[in-house]
């Protein structure tokens, strides 16, 4: 994991010195609501409901032991007992006080952490994939240069005030586990022929209103010129994004209206200012941030293992969870393994406890380097797990409600806070989850279904990244009632795809019925052991549309 | 135009005597004195003036590259924040002093807050017309700002990488 050296430190420091003073200045009255709130959204603040909500950044997905522990004694000391992973691998707490803000960014600073530009018009936390440093398919390590743009991009004064976030992406495995066809800026990091990292850039990809797939702008970029070529397509986007309405100001808009051709020529134009200056990253920065990243020493262990075998085979829900839960790793006898926070009704999805996290982190030290991760798909990851360890594991897991055998599966629901909590919804997302859940108890059946993601956002900024999900629900509002529209066919990874309507929306109580005929409906045209989004792929919506409103078309005949 | 604050080799100070005038619209009889005009109505009366006299100030949809010609002229170049969440101004201050190669005063003014004015000062700006319901003196607290910059600015193009 990157190490704090002393600029690092300093600076997180006074960061929370510097929003110290502007919460005492707004609450003696020196600084208006309005001036208040971006400074507030920079420093992960938002007012929800009932209370403030403080995001806490996990760069790329990646914590430690010690700092999974500071995050549990906040929800103990701050907040209600418990916290809630994101879908950009980040911790919210839902119930905080302002004038406590200040010495929880301080906790937080003192191992290494803070919540700088979770929120705002700025560019986000930098993500990637869960699994990076040890996924099987991985090219090479995107951290250190997640890292280095995590870096550049805290505090970079120019672009504080864009005119709206900006989310960058980077993944380097044959798989894409980072949804960068869904970023602002999405990078692809790969090998060129003669082994130097290369770069392929995509652009203007984004959920929200207008969901949108990013378009390629740059192909073989040498990394040396990560900075230099984003800070070109920030400043186009700064200077020339729309401002004059908000559902109209992420990148992708600015895109769409010039042409992808027209502005990656205006970005080139830029760029050739930049290059080859002082941006450009140099292999001693690389070198150092790199080293923050080198392997753990890990133990030499034989492909199988014997003990593991017998339980596989003695254990049917073991063996279940394994087969859902754990992913390959490079190294042989190790895996990653990964820890459903989505048990059903017990709990929301994202939702972990401090009890929980202290057990993660405990965990994560007695099962590995003492390093966890956080998936946008709000589960967690041990990413360095012995087979050998893995019954173990398992047993405590379940012990502690993270042991569902559900990864992938149509309960393993991405949803954001929904209307329970957030002050944009449209309508709740969380019961919405929870009904679904409640009807899809039987694990076997699950099982069967094979892999469907199920997402569900409470309105049209799509937190819950209702678009690429198999099924995905949407919360709308109907003269002041909640109803929910639901799509179908949507995808992430490699083969990306926006799902798209099946008709009118429903009532909450009528969801779960939905769910269920689609289901149905997939059972009885699926091929063998074809997934979900591949049945739907090759029926279309029609057959689907048929089951779940019938009478709208008897009407119509 | 007074509420300002002006760094001189590397100090910041409050300063009472500013000689100029801000024009926001060419409508009437102008002030006298040297003016901080519109580009438009600069470019328009850069004939019937000397327009080494008056000064411009920029809005976030005038185009920086258009006081290319003009640049060795003007005694002073505004920029104008019509509010603080527009951040539009910054890249013009990068790109008159990196692009340019502005060297005059470079001059916020609008919805300058003490809050930003570090991130202004990084950008290039050099004199800060504070808004007029606050205090210059306590804005200039607002101007020293972190320790630690990571990325590049104009006022320190190479990133801490190297200077780490």
């Amino acid at each position: 994991m990157y190490q704090y050296d002393d600029y690092d430190r300093a600076l997180v420091f006074e960061r929370v010195a510097q929003f110290r003073d502007q919460v005492e200045r707004f609450m003696v009255g020196e600084l208006s609501e309005e001036e208040f709130l971006p400074l507030r959204l920079q420093n992960g603040l938002y007012m929800q409901k009932h209370a403030y909500m403080l995001r806490v950044a996990i760069p790329y997905g990646t914590l430690g032991a010690g700092q999974m522990r500071t995050l549990a004694s906040i929800a103990r000391d701050y907040d209600r007992g418990y916290g809630h992973f994101t879908t950009r691998q980040n911790m919210q707490f839902n119930w905080i006080e302002l004038a406590q803000v200040p010495d929880i960014l301080e906790r937080l600073a003192q191992v290494e952490m803070h919540a700088i530009q979770t929120s705002g018009n700025c560019v986000r936390n930098i993500t990637t994939e869960a699994f990076a440093g040890v996924a099987a398919d991985e090219l090479i390590d995107p951290r250190p240069l997640a890292e280095i743009l995590r870096q550049w991009s805290t505090i970079n004064p120019e672009f504080l005030f864009l005119p709206r976030k900006f989310k960058i992406a980077i993944c380097s495995a044959k798989q894409d586990r980072a949804a960068i066809m869904m970023h602002d800026i999405g990078l692809y990091l790969y090998p060129g022929s003669d082994g130097q990292m290369l770069l392929r850039v995509i652009v203007g990809g984004g959920l929200g209103r207008t969901p949108i797939l990013g378009l390629q702008i740059r192909e073989g970029l040498p990394w040396q010129h990560l900075l230099s070529y984003v800070e070109a397509v920030l400043r186009v986007y700064n200077r020339y994004g729309r401002r004059d309405n908000k559902y109209k100001a992420r990148i992708k808009i600015l895109v769409k209206a010039l042409g992808i051709e027209a502005f990656a020529k205006e970005v080139e134009e830029e760029w050739q200012h930049l290059k080859d200056g002082p941006a450009q990253l140099t292999d001693v920065e690389y070198e150092r941030v790199a080293s923050a990243f080198v392997p753990p020493v890990y133990q030499a262990l034989a492909g199988t293992n014997l003990d593991f075998g017998t339980r596989l085979t003695q254990n049917p829900a073991f063996a279940r969870w394994v087969a859902r839960n754990v992913q390959p790793h490079k190294v042989p006898g190790y895996v990653s393994v990964v820890l459903s926070t989505k048990p059903g009704i017990a709990s929301p999805p994202g939702d972990v406890t401090a009890e929980q996290m202290d057990a993660v982190a405990d965990w994560s030290e007695q099962f590995g380097f003492g390093e966890i991760r956080i998936a946008h798909e709000q589960n967690i990851v041990l990413p360095d797990v012995t087979k050998a360890d893995l019954y173990a594991l398992w047993c405590l897991a379940c012990d502690q409600g993270l042991g569902c055998a559900n990864i992938g599966l149509l309960t393993d629901i991405i949803a954001c806070p929904g209307g329970d909590f957030c002050a944009l919804a449209n309508a709740k997302s969380i019961p919405i989850a929870q009904a679904i859940q409640g009807r899809f108890e039987d694990l076997d059946y699950l099982h069967d279904l094979g892999d469907i993601s199920l997402n569900i956002s409470g309105c049209m900024n799509a937190c819950g990244h209702h678009h690429i999900g198999n099924i995905g629900i949407l919360g709308v509002d109907k003269n002041g009632s909640e109803w929910y529209q639901i799509t179908l066919g949507g995808a992430q990874g490699r083969n990306s795809a926006l799902g798209k309507v099946i008709g009118p929306s429903f009532s909450a109580a009528e969801v779960p019925d939905v769910i269920e005929r689609i289901i149905a409906t997939f059972v009885r045209y699926r091929e063998s052991e074809e997934l979900f989004v591949d049945t739907v792929q090759r029926i279309g919506l029609e057959p689907f549309k048929e089951r779940i409103y019938p009478k709208v078309l008897e009407a119509s005949v | 135009m007074n509420n300002l604050l002006r760094l001189e080799e590397g100090l910041a100070r409050i300063v009472t005597n500013d000689p100029w005038t801000l024009v926001r619209t060419l409508e009437g009889d102008l002030p006298t004195g040297p003016l901080v005009l519109p580009l438009a109505g600069w470019l328009t009366r850069r004939f019937e003036h000397n327009p080494a006299r008056d000064a411009v100030w920029l809005g976030p949809d005038d185009e920086v590259e258009s006081l290319k010609p003009w640049a060795r002229l003007l005694p002073m170049i505004a920029v104008d924040f019509p509010s603080f969440r527009d951040g539009r101004g910054y890249s013009q201050a990068y790109l008159l002093r990196t692009r340019l190669g502005w060297t005059g005063e470079l001059r916020a003014i609008g919805d300058v807050l003490r809050d930003q004015l570090s991130h202004m000062r990084q950008c290039g700006f050099d004199s800060f017309a504070v808004r007029e319901d606050k205090s210059a003196e306590d804005a200039l607290k607002g101007l020293a700002g972190m320790s630690v910059s990571y990325g590049r600015s104009v006022i320190e193009p190479r990133p801490l990488f190297r200077r780490r």
